[in-house]
């Protein structure tokens, strides 16, 4: 087993996102560092577009991501439907 | 109406733009992809997992630009470089602007050149906006620096000093030994290597303690720039999975490459350990801490990964695992010796920041280097701030001054050497002389400063046209903080009384 990160800016488009996550992902780790916030998770960390657009109460893309992603580590999967991080 | 494709259908459709041509055998349009010796069997087995199109990405970009404009003029309207910790903190900018900028024109350019000479169109299309990315990059980070130009030494002839000065050596000659590889070798090198283990070393512990610092214009152009890095690091991670699976026979190439290009990335980071530990008045994290989380932690997992296909962790790790107690604290020492002949100040820290500092590093920093510094601050109060009027002994292959010490003993400076047709070179460690004993006829031909210099290349003899020809203001761009310009115009600037310093500043609020 390996960990996936993902950083994000601390900033208001982030946290929408960061609560899909936590929603999604109940093993996922937050830690909050100056300006940026960065999660990690064992294995495997998927950002859904159904959660995040519930939240926000419209339809998100998940490339919208591009817009307040730091970096991440892992290999990517992304497509219409989610943005995912592996091992 | 037809249905709106999906990201894939897009992805396929937006970026096959390839055909095989008739007028000229495939191998003359494309001169470069073969001597490397890598095998490709199906270029049309790449695929970027961001699906990236340039319809989004223009998308994308354009609201990146937006955001970063907006918080860079609000920086400017607000006089922001007041709001920054101390004056040293500009230090660590003025590095980042001389030595890291460069590079990203130098990536830029790189990835041109693979946009057009990779034999598979999905390749060269991700390429061609890596390249745009990194144009973006240099543009933004010297119009968010030349702000700080106008207050500020240091910042004024950055292209130059890449070109010439004598610690830009290493950086400037870490890309051009790139820059100067075939496609895939540069693919290795900085589509994977420097993008995916090292980049988030430079942008995500440090602009966040850009961030910790007061430096909110730095802090947004450090993560504007990363967001594109995430891209990046995944064209990367594509490149060498591509070349993996393509062929059983690329593997040796690719674990050779991939052992050189990440010495060579590390040597070149010392120097953001030093700004990391020293520069950052406040620091949120030290070297050694993001070392263990974006090298060891993020790259260990990485390495896990890449295990299926054969991939080993470089040998030399274990080096690295030893010097990470240490690499910071040399390189300032070295900065500190130089500093003289240097576009940036060095000082020695303060007892605020030496209790940091070994906290930080509690098996090396008191046994080691704080008896060091309260040795140097002993004699500046004498009135011998110490200066080195010597030129330094440099690595044939890093171009780092010989100042690192052997892996297994602190007191030892380390040094190697080899001949070549009867000429002799030094090195700093084992790798870098593995490197140049693996190229030879390549790192002989290295621009080496201190060489130049003797030869009368650099402007003469002496250090008053050495710095001549470097374009320095010198007293000004060069030499201690304490008692430089930067440092009378700050304290003016903040009504501190011009003989205290900080501390005592501290402890005024």
């Amino acid at each position: 087993m390996s960990a996936v990160f993902l950083a994000l800016q601390d900033v208001d488009e982030s946290r929408p996102i960061i609560e899909a996550i936590e929603k999604d992902n109940p093993e996922a780790e937050i830690d909050r560092q100056p300006a940026m916030v960065r999660i990690t998770a064992p294995d495997r960390l998927v950002v859904k577009r159904e959660t995040v657009s519930e939240l926000i109460g419209a339809d998100w893309d998940p490339q919208d991501i591009q817009l307040v992603m730091i970096s991440f580590g892992g290999n990517l999967d992304e497509d219409d439907d989610q943005f995912m991080i592996h091992w | 109406m037809a249905k709106k494709l999906n990201m894939r259908e897009r992805y396929k459709l937006m970026t096959r733009l390839g055909w095989e041509t008739t007028y000229q055998p495939m191998d003359r349009v494309f001169p470069y992809d073969k001597y490397e010796g890598i095998k490709v069997r199906d270029w049309d087995a790449w695929e970027d997992p961001f699906r990236m199109t340039m319809d989004a990405y223009w998308k994308y970009q354009g609201e990146k630009e937006k955001k970063l404009y907006a918080i860079m003029d609000a920086f400017a309207q607000n006089n922001g470089q007041l709001n920054v910790t101390d004056g040293r903190y500009l230090n660590a900018l003025k590095l980042f602007l001389q030595g890291v900028s460069p590079l990203e024109y130098q990536a830029h350019r790189g990835f041109a050149r693979q946009g057009r000479h990779l034999g598979g169109d999905g390749a060269r299309v991700a390429c061609q906006m890596q390249s745009i990315d990194e144009l973006r990059h240099v543009q933004t980070q010297v119009h968010t620096m030349s702000h700080y130009n106008k207050y500020f030494d240091g910042f004024h002839e950055f292209p130059l000093w890449h070109d010439r000065v004598w610690y830009l050596s290493v950086p400037k000659s870490f890309f051009d030994d790139a820059n100067t590889c075939g496609p895939f070798e540069f693919m290795i090198a900085i589509g994977f290597l420097f993008e995916y283990v090292l980049t988030n070393l430079l942008f995500v512990p440090f602009m966040s303690g850009a961030a910790y610092n007061g430096d909110m214009s730095t802090v947004t152009f450090g993560f504007s720039a990363q967001s594109d890095e995430a891209r990046h690091l995944t064209l990367g991670l594509q490149a060498i999975k591509f070349m993996l699976e393509q062929h059983e026979d690329n593997l040796p190439i690719v674990q050779r490459w991939m052992d050189k290009w990440l010495w060579r990335g590390y040597k070149v980071l010392s120097l953001v350990g030093a700004m990391q530990d020293y520069m950052l008045p406040e620091s949120p994290m030290s070297w050694k801490e993001a070392w263990e989380i974006y090298f060891e932690q993020n790259g260990g997992a990485l390495f896990n990964d890449l295990a299926r296909y054969g991939i080993k962790v470089p040998d030399y790790a274990a080096i690295c695992a030893k010097e990470k107690d240490h690499i910071s604290h040399q390189v300032w020492g070295i900065l500190y010796n130089h500093t003289n002949a240097a576009a940036m100040h060095t000082w020695v820290p303060d007892q605020k920041k030496m209790d940091w500092l070994s906290a930080k590093y509690p098996d090396t920093f008191d046994k080691y280097y704080r008896p060091r510094y309260e040795y140097w601050k002993e004699q500046e109060e004498k009135g011998n701030r110490y200066y080195s009027q010597a030129l330094p002994c440099i690595c044939q292959t890093c171009q780092i001054p010989m100042g690192f010490t052997e892996p297994d003993d602190p007191t030892q400076v380390a040094y190697r050497s080899c001949e070549y047709k009867g000429d002799k070179y030094h090195f700093c460690s084992d790798p870098c002389k593995k490197i140049f004993e693996d190229e030879p006829e390549k790192y002989v031909h290295a621009w080496l400063p201190p060489q130049q210099i003797f030869q009368g290349n650099c402007g003469g003899e002496g250090l008053d046209n050495v710095l001549k020809y470097y374009h320095f203001n010198d007293g000004a761009d060069n030499m201690e903080y304490v008692g430089s310009p930067d440092e009378k115009r700050w304290k003016e600037w903040k009504g501190l009384n011009p003989d205290e310093g900080i501390d005592t500043e501290a402890k005024a609020s």
